[in-house]
């Protein structure tokens, strides 16, 4: 996997257009000149003035960024997405069944397919959430599931992301944007529609309202505030539910329910969207210092009074380390192969494995288990000397704290530059809803490393986005 | 809503109004800095201005002299100042990002470019005519908010509280600045006021943006009793005490009819309203000018406070 050409996603090996890209290539040979330029132009013009911008950490105020977008689109195929999506499903599925199990008999730690000490003494695990019974049975209800491809056929899942995974709202704003720039290019192509996330969104969150709700449920989003660098998506996706954006200064709880204060007064609170994470949700229950959460939420949560979406304690299931048992999961609760490969990984807590590693630290990829947003990662074909050394010393101090892989060549997808159109690698993270059935939404974020041979496709670090189409047959 | 979008709405409305009135009492003192031919005269003007705007005992802190360009540094750039231009942009652009939703997205635009604007802006570059170049480009800003809110905006109660906002703060203002130089306003034996007393009434009514609708209004030259009447009890000029008052009744009559309910807050709005609705110049005079101002800017507080309590602002 390593040092093969990586694949193009719009050309085959001897330079001919694949199928999918056909006709937006002769789009784009119909172009004139300067064509591309100008649409590269107008879009920025068209994000700033949406107000889209993320906070850099550590930046001014006021220095809000926009995430770079290209204007030519990635694509992919029905029969592609039917593949993708099936694995998808049958992984989100089998996950929500792990956090059942984990959080209630731990049969398959009983069996012996996940090693209980790695579950039991993570710090991803909410003993707190031992025995509680989440609406549906559902704990992860939003999830973005990192997928790279490396060839025609080959797909690997990096991450699952099912605590309180961002960025949904730049696949929405991608997608407007590119209907703004190019309305005619979806005139000649059939792309499966993105727009439903927000109503799917809102039909997910009300279908895991406590039972005892009568009417509709009252929702709201529950945001760590303007500073928080995913505040933009917060206030758009309240906005387009049509749900209150609250932080937790917002919220109270009386009798173990959990009310908002208006200007007229209480108003009960059925069902919350939080984008904080679990440590600062309940300053009764989890960190104590938080400010950002509400006292006494987690009570109302195991009281059944209030659905927390998504669930204390998922981040067990998404934990890097319990990753590489993720085909094992899919075995135990569904009894099937999974359709999605993991990417193999490296054990150095292993002397073997550890020892291989250490020696071929050049050609891998090592992340810190906790580590999240491209920090704390090593990519070693890109690395200096000195900057391996550190990873060595690291890994050999706390082998359990990282997880090494090889380094793979992510497909690579045509891409608006300042030299023209040159390929740029890309990832792709699908978002996933689960409450009352299973939506995914057609696609997902695309997000592509707007530096020559660069892997690393963060926002946080240079990565750009992409609108992704899936194509109806 | 929320109590905390309600009181958003409030003081992202009072920040902007804010700016703008701190914008046109550093244009006064500066202009009457530049005139004055009294050794110390610059800055007396000065602070009295900053008095004025109730900033003069944080200007002290700071251990600067006062002169024009400490002063406009601080009246403008200063994030110690918490009244500064600054402060206040940035204090109503943080009010309104976390209000997204309940705002226009003209409103949030013509907001956020003013703060891009006015942080593109180096402190040094802006002296003299630079100065009040700036400081009419935020008087300009100030409108085009106002403009934008008054056109987009929903009536709702959302509308309601950000006129409270906005007519709180009026009224506060002018209050203070008549209160600074109730002095100069009251009634003498000698009728004909010197030159240092018209210089003094023109600030006042400059201040006040006044000096023009003053002519149109009073048919006469500048007389300290018509500038009291003007800012005080005439009910067209719309930053007289009376008209903010009345403004602020209105909307939070809005609010009680919306809501279905009658508070604590419409009590107070009404006593504030009784104290200049039945009364004439003479009868303030008799009264006290001072104390009926110091009366007045407490009133105004008190619908603050009781605007926070009846619908929970916190």
């Amino acid at each position: 996997m390593g040092d093969a050409t990586p694949f193009d996603e719009m050309h085959n090996p001897d330079g001919t257009v694949r199928e999918p890209y056909r006709a937006l290539a002769q789009w784009i040979e119909a172009q004139p000149e300067n064509g591309l330029s100008l649409m590269q132009a107008d879009a920025e013009g068209i994000f700033r003035k949406l107000g889209i911008t993320f906070a850099v950490y550590g930046s001014d105020e006021g220095t809000e960024k926009l995430i770079p977008f290209d204007v030519i689109p990635r694509i992919i195929s029905a029969a592609e997405w039917r593949k993708l999506s099936r694995g998808i499903e049958q992984r989100v599925r089998a996950l929500n069944a792990f956090l059942h199990d984990i959080y209630h008999r731990q049969e398959i730690l009983k069996a012996g397919r996940v090693p209980a000490k790695l579950i039991l003494n993570n710090a991803a695990f909410c003993p707190d959430m031992m025995g509680v019974d989440p609406a549906r049975g559902v704990y992860s209800h939003i999830i973005g599931v990192d997928i790279v491809r490396v060839g025609p056929d080959e797909f690997y899942v990096l991450e699952d992301n099912l605590r309180t995974p961002s960025g949904v709202s730049y696949m929405l704003e991608d997608r407007e944007a590119m209907m703004q720039l190019a309305p005619d290019l979806f005139q000649r192509i059939k792309v499966a529609p993105v727009e439903t996330y927000p109503e799917n969104l809102r039909r997910t969150l009300e279908s895991v309202a406590p039972a005892n709700v009568t009417g509709t449920p009252s929702i709201a989003v529950l945001t760590p505030g303007i500073y928080n660098s995913a505040y933009f998506e917060h206030s758009f996706l309240a906005d387009q539910m049509g749900a209150q954006l609250c932080e937790g200064q917002d919220l109270f709880v009386d009798g173990g329910k959990v009310y908002m204060r208006t200007t007229t007064g209480p108003e009960r609170v059925d069902v919350i969207y939080r984008r904080i994470d679990d440590d600062f949700l309940d300053p009764l229950t989890f960190r104590p210092d938080s400010m950002l959460g509400v006292p006494g939420l987690f009570n109302a949560y195991r009281a059944g009074n209030v659905t927390l979406v998504n669930a204390p304690g998922t981040g067990i299931a998404d934990d890097k380390a319990v990753y590489t048992y993720v085909p094992a999961i899919i075995e135990f609760y569904l009894g099937e192969k999974a359709i999605l490969s993991n990417v193999p990984t490296y054990n150095c807590t292993d002397d073997d494995q550890r020892a291989w590693v250490l020696e071929n630290i050049g050609d891998l990829v090592v992340k810190e288990v906790h580590g999240s947003g491209g920090y704390g990662m090593l990519v070693g074909p890109t690395s200096t000397k000195a900057q391996q050394a550190e990873f060595k010393k690291k890994i050999e101090a706390r082998p359990d704290n990282y997880i090494v892989q090889p380094t793979l060549a992510l497909s690579t997808c045509p891409t608006y530059v300042n030299a023209g159109i040159a390929p740029r690698h890309v990832d792709l993270r699908p978002y996933v809803l689960v409450g009352d059935e299973i939506r995914i939404t057609p696609g997902g974020l695309t997000r592509v490393a707007l530096k020559k041979g660069s892997l690393v496709v963060n926002s946080s670090q240079g990565g750009g986005t992409k609108d992704t189409w899936v194509l109806e047959d | 809503m929320l109590g905390r979008t309600a009181q958003n709405l409030f003081w992202l409305s009072r920040y902007v109004e804010r700016a703008e009135n701190m914008a046109r009492l550093l244009e006064v003192g500066y202009k009457m800095s530049l005139t004055s031919r009294r050794e110390g005269g610059e800055a007396e003007h000065l602070v009295s201005m900053m008095q004025a705007a109730e900033v003069d005992e944080a200007f002290e802190k700071t251990g600067r002299v006062a002169d024009v360009d400490t002063v406009a540094h601080f009246m403008v750039f200063d994030e110690e100042n918490p009244s500064s231009v600054k402060s206040c942009l940035m204090a109503a652009r943080t009010n309104a990002r976390s209000v997204r939703t309940a705002i226009t997205s003209d409103m949030w635009q013509s907001l956020n470019a003013a703060w891009l604007e006015f942080s593109q802006i180096k402190p040094r570059d802006v002296r003299g005519a630079r100065l009040l170049g700036l400081l009419q480009w935020v008087r300009q800003r100030s409108h085009e908010f106002r403009g934008a809110l008054l056109g987009t905006i929903l009536r709702n109660d959302g509308f309601a509280f950000s006129q409270a906002g906005n007519f709180v703060e009026r009224a506060d203002n002018t209050a203070r600045i008549l209160d600074m130089k109730y002095f100069v306003l009251l009634p003498r034996a000698d009728l004909v006021g010197g030159d240092l007393d018209i210089q003094q009434w023109t600030l006042i009514l400059r201040a006040a943006s006044a000096h023009r609708s003053y002519r149109h209004v009073y048919h006469d030259r500048y007389k300290a009793r018509n500038i009291a009447d003007f800012l005080i009890l005439k009910p067209e000029m719309p930053r007289s005490l009376i008209f903010c008052a009345g403004m602020i009744r209105d909307t939070l009559g809005t609010l009680a009819d919306l809501y279905g309910q009658r508070l604590v807050c419409h009590d107070v709005v009404d006593d504030l309203c009784a104290m200049i609705e039945n009364t004439s110049m003479e009868e303030i005079f008799a009264h006290g000018l001072h104390e009926f101002l110091t009366e007045f800017i407490e009133r105004n507080n008190r619908v603050t406070e009781c605007l926070s309590e009846s619908y929970n602002f916190y």
